[in-house]
């Protein structure tokens, strides 16, 4: 982990996978979060607690993201409201589809993809999408510019020792974030024979020519959730964000220290949850999927 | 009353929250062939009462669903034409449908408030054949303009939509805590056309910070029956979106 970790350089783009609490690379992110990292644009379509640690821990200027908090139930993040509210860290905001199509055209190869959405509203002067003119028909398109992110962090189900990865479930950005990132650092939650990849092949979703280090880490997504073995920890949120309520900033920097600096290894953090709370949560999974 | 809204054999962008639960609720009342998209990647689920979705990419709202195809592409549906109604909510509104999810003030990168951002409310108000915002019906959230636009409406009015490039959709309407509006078709401006029972138009203008259109009949809106209220209390039972 640390050695994968390390690839993440001061002042890199890095762009997480998953969605909002969805097989978030958490182990990526705590290990980034401790080789202390800092200059960091971070991008991710929508973004929850992760963004939230590495703002408080100074590693990210800047947050390139379509919506920032946790869920409905938890309100506006308190984190976000500090900091870019505070001027402390630029939050750029984009349309879902804008962003995914930034991933697109940097998947493709491309520099720019035309649009029909973000038209005509405040988003265009904010991360700066241009009109184009269809050189057919003289149509007002968006245009969104690629996004080539410096390193891709994404936790998939599972892999072979090559790299060759598979997600059950939703796919959110992965796929394209991998083939728009320089390099690309997987977490998996299994690494399987090559044979069974070979089976399914179907099912490969990034192919292993694509990543740069793979490690073996289950529950790498925890307290977040992974389709299919084990659903988020509302109850973890929840606990989370009475301390914010309650504390502020400050209720995070004591979360790092517990959750993410003190815990040496990813099996010592889990154990933080308990065996318990992590059987309860692939047992809420089982009974959805 | 949102639920009333949709009809059978279409196809809903649903919003997570209110907008969700009352697609829902219109799948199990009157429109079992109803397509829920959900912008996390999920098209046609089917959504377990008791375990309504806190967010859009969670397996409570992947439950039963028919395709898993991805975010973007997922989007890309509804930039082709396929989507017959988005149903979203919003913070701020204004008198021609725009609405505000990003930033309260005047600068955007000092906001006095920063909100959570558009999420695909943008993509759903720019590229969905018809949309119909829910929201509480207050003055703090009715202005005549909204500090940014999110999510676009009928812009500045007759014309603008299409002058950006939006060649379809646009707000038809709005359903609030107090009534139903919709809009003026010559200046796109929102006018009253349905209250709930007891509301007058007076109380809608005390709670409503721009001057509002008055459609040429008011018409009362019919109150949630009892099976509909079941249904609702079934889906939510905890109420983290009913209230």
């Amino acid at each position: 982990m640390e050695d994968a970790a390390s690839r993440v350089k001061d002042g890199d783009i890095v762009a997480a996978g998953g969605c909002l609490f969805s097989r978030t690379p958490m182990a990526l992110v705590r290990e980034v979060l401790r080789q202390r990292r800092r200059g960091l644009t971070l991008v991710r379509n929508l973004m929850c607690t992760e963004g939230e640690f590495m703002m408080v821990a100074g590693a990210v200027d800047r947050v390139v993201t379509a919506w920032m908090s946790i869920g409905l139930p938890w309100g506006v993040s308190k984190i976000m409201r500090e900091y870019v509210e505070g001027a402390k860290v630029a939050l750029e905001e984009w349309s879902h589809l804008a962003l995914g199509l930034r991933f697109r055209a940097a998947a493709m190869g491309v520099p720019f993809l035309p649009t029909l959405t973000m038209l005509g509203s405040d988003l265009v002067s904010v991360g700066g999408m241009k009109t184009v003119q269809d050189p057919f028909t003289g149509q007002t398109l968006g245009a969104v510019p690629a996004l080539f992110p410096d390193v891709a962090l994404l936790h998939v189900h599972r892999a072979d020792r090559f790299g060759n990865c598979q997600i059950d479930g939703y796919p959110h950005m992965d796929a394209d974030i991998a083939r728009a990132a320089t390099t690309v650092l997987v977490t998996a939650e299994e690494i399987v024979p090559e044979e069974e990849i070979r089976r399914h092949p179907d099912r490969t979703i990034v192919p292993g020519f694509l990543v740069d280090a793979l490690t073996l880490v289950p529950f790498g997504s925890f307290p977040h959730e992974c389709y299919g073995l084990y659903e988020a920890d509302y109850d973890h949120f929840e606990g989370y964000t009475t301390a914010i309520n309650a504390q502020g900033s400050r209720a995070v920097v004591d979360y790092l220290d517990r959750y993410v600096y003190a815990p040496a290894s990813f099996v010592d953090y889990l154990d933080l949850f308990g065996g318990e709370r992590l059987a309860r949560q692939q047992r809420c999974a089982r009974e959805l999927t | 009353m949102g639920s009333r809204q949709l009809k059978d054999d279409t196809t809903v962008f649903a919003g997570v929250g209110v907008p969700l639960l009352a697609a829902a609720l219109a799948q199990q009342r009157h429109a079992p062939q109803l397509t829920m998209v959900i912008e996390g990647g999920i098209i046609g689920p089917r959504i377990k009462p008791g375990r309504l979705p806190i967010s859009t990419n969670e397996m409570r709202a992947a439950h039963q669903a028919q395709m898993l195809p991805g975010i973007t592409d997922t989007f890309l549906f509804a930039q082709r034409g396929f989507l017959d109604y988005g149903f979203m909510g919003g913070a701020q509104i204004d008198q021609y449908g725009n609405i505000n999810t990003s930033v309260l003030g005047s600068d955007y990168w000092r906001p006095k408030v920063r909100l959570p951002g558009t999420g695909g409310a943008n993509d759903i108000a720019s590229l969905c054949k018809e949309v119909i915002i829910l929201t509480a019906h207050e003055k703090r959230r009715f202005i005549k303009r909204v500090d940014f636009v999110t999510s676009p409406g009928w812009i500045d009015g007759d014309g603008s939509r299409g002058k950006a490039g939006l060649i379809f959709g646009g707000v038809s309407r709005v359903v609030t805590t107090l009534g139903v509006f919709g809009f003026e078709p010559e200046s796109r401006r929102m006018r009253v056309e349905k209250l709930h029972p007891g509301v007058t138009l007076d109380t809608v203008r005390e709670n409503t910070g721009f001057e509002l259109l008055v459609a040429d009949q008011v018409g009362i809106t019919e109150p949630p029956s009892s099976d509909e209220l079941d249904m609702l209390r079934a889906l939510d039972p905890e109420r983290r979106f009913l209230g």
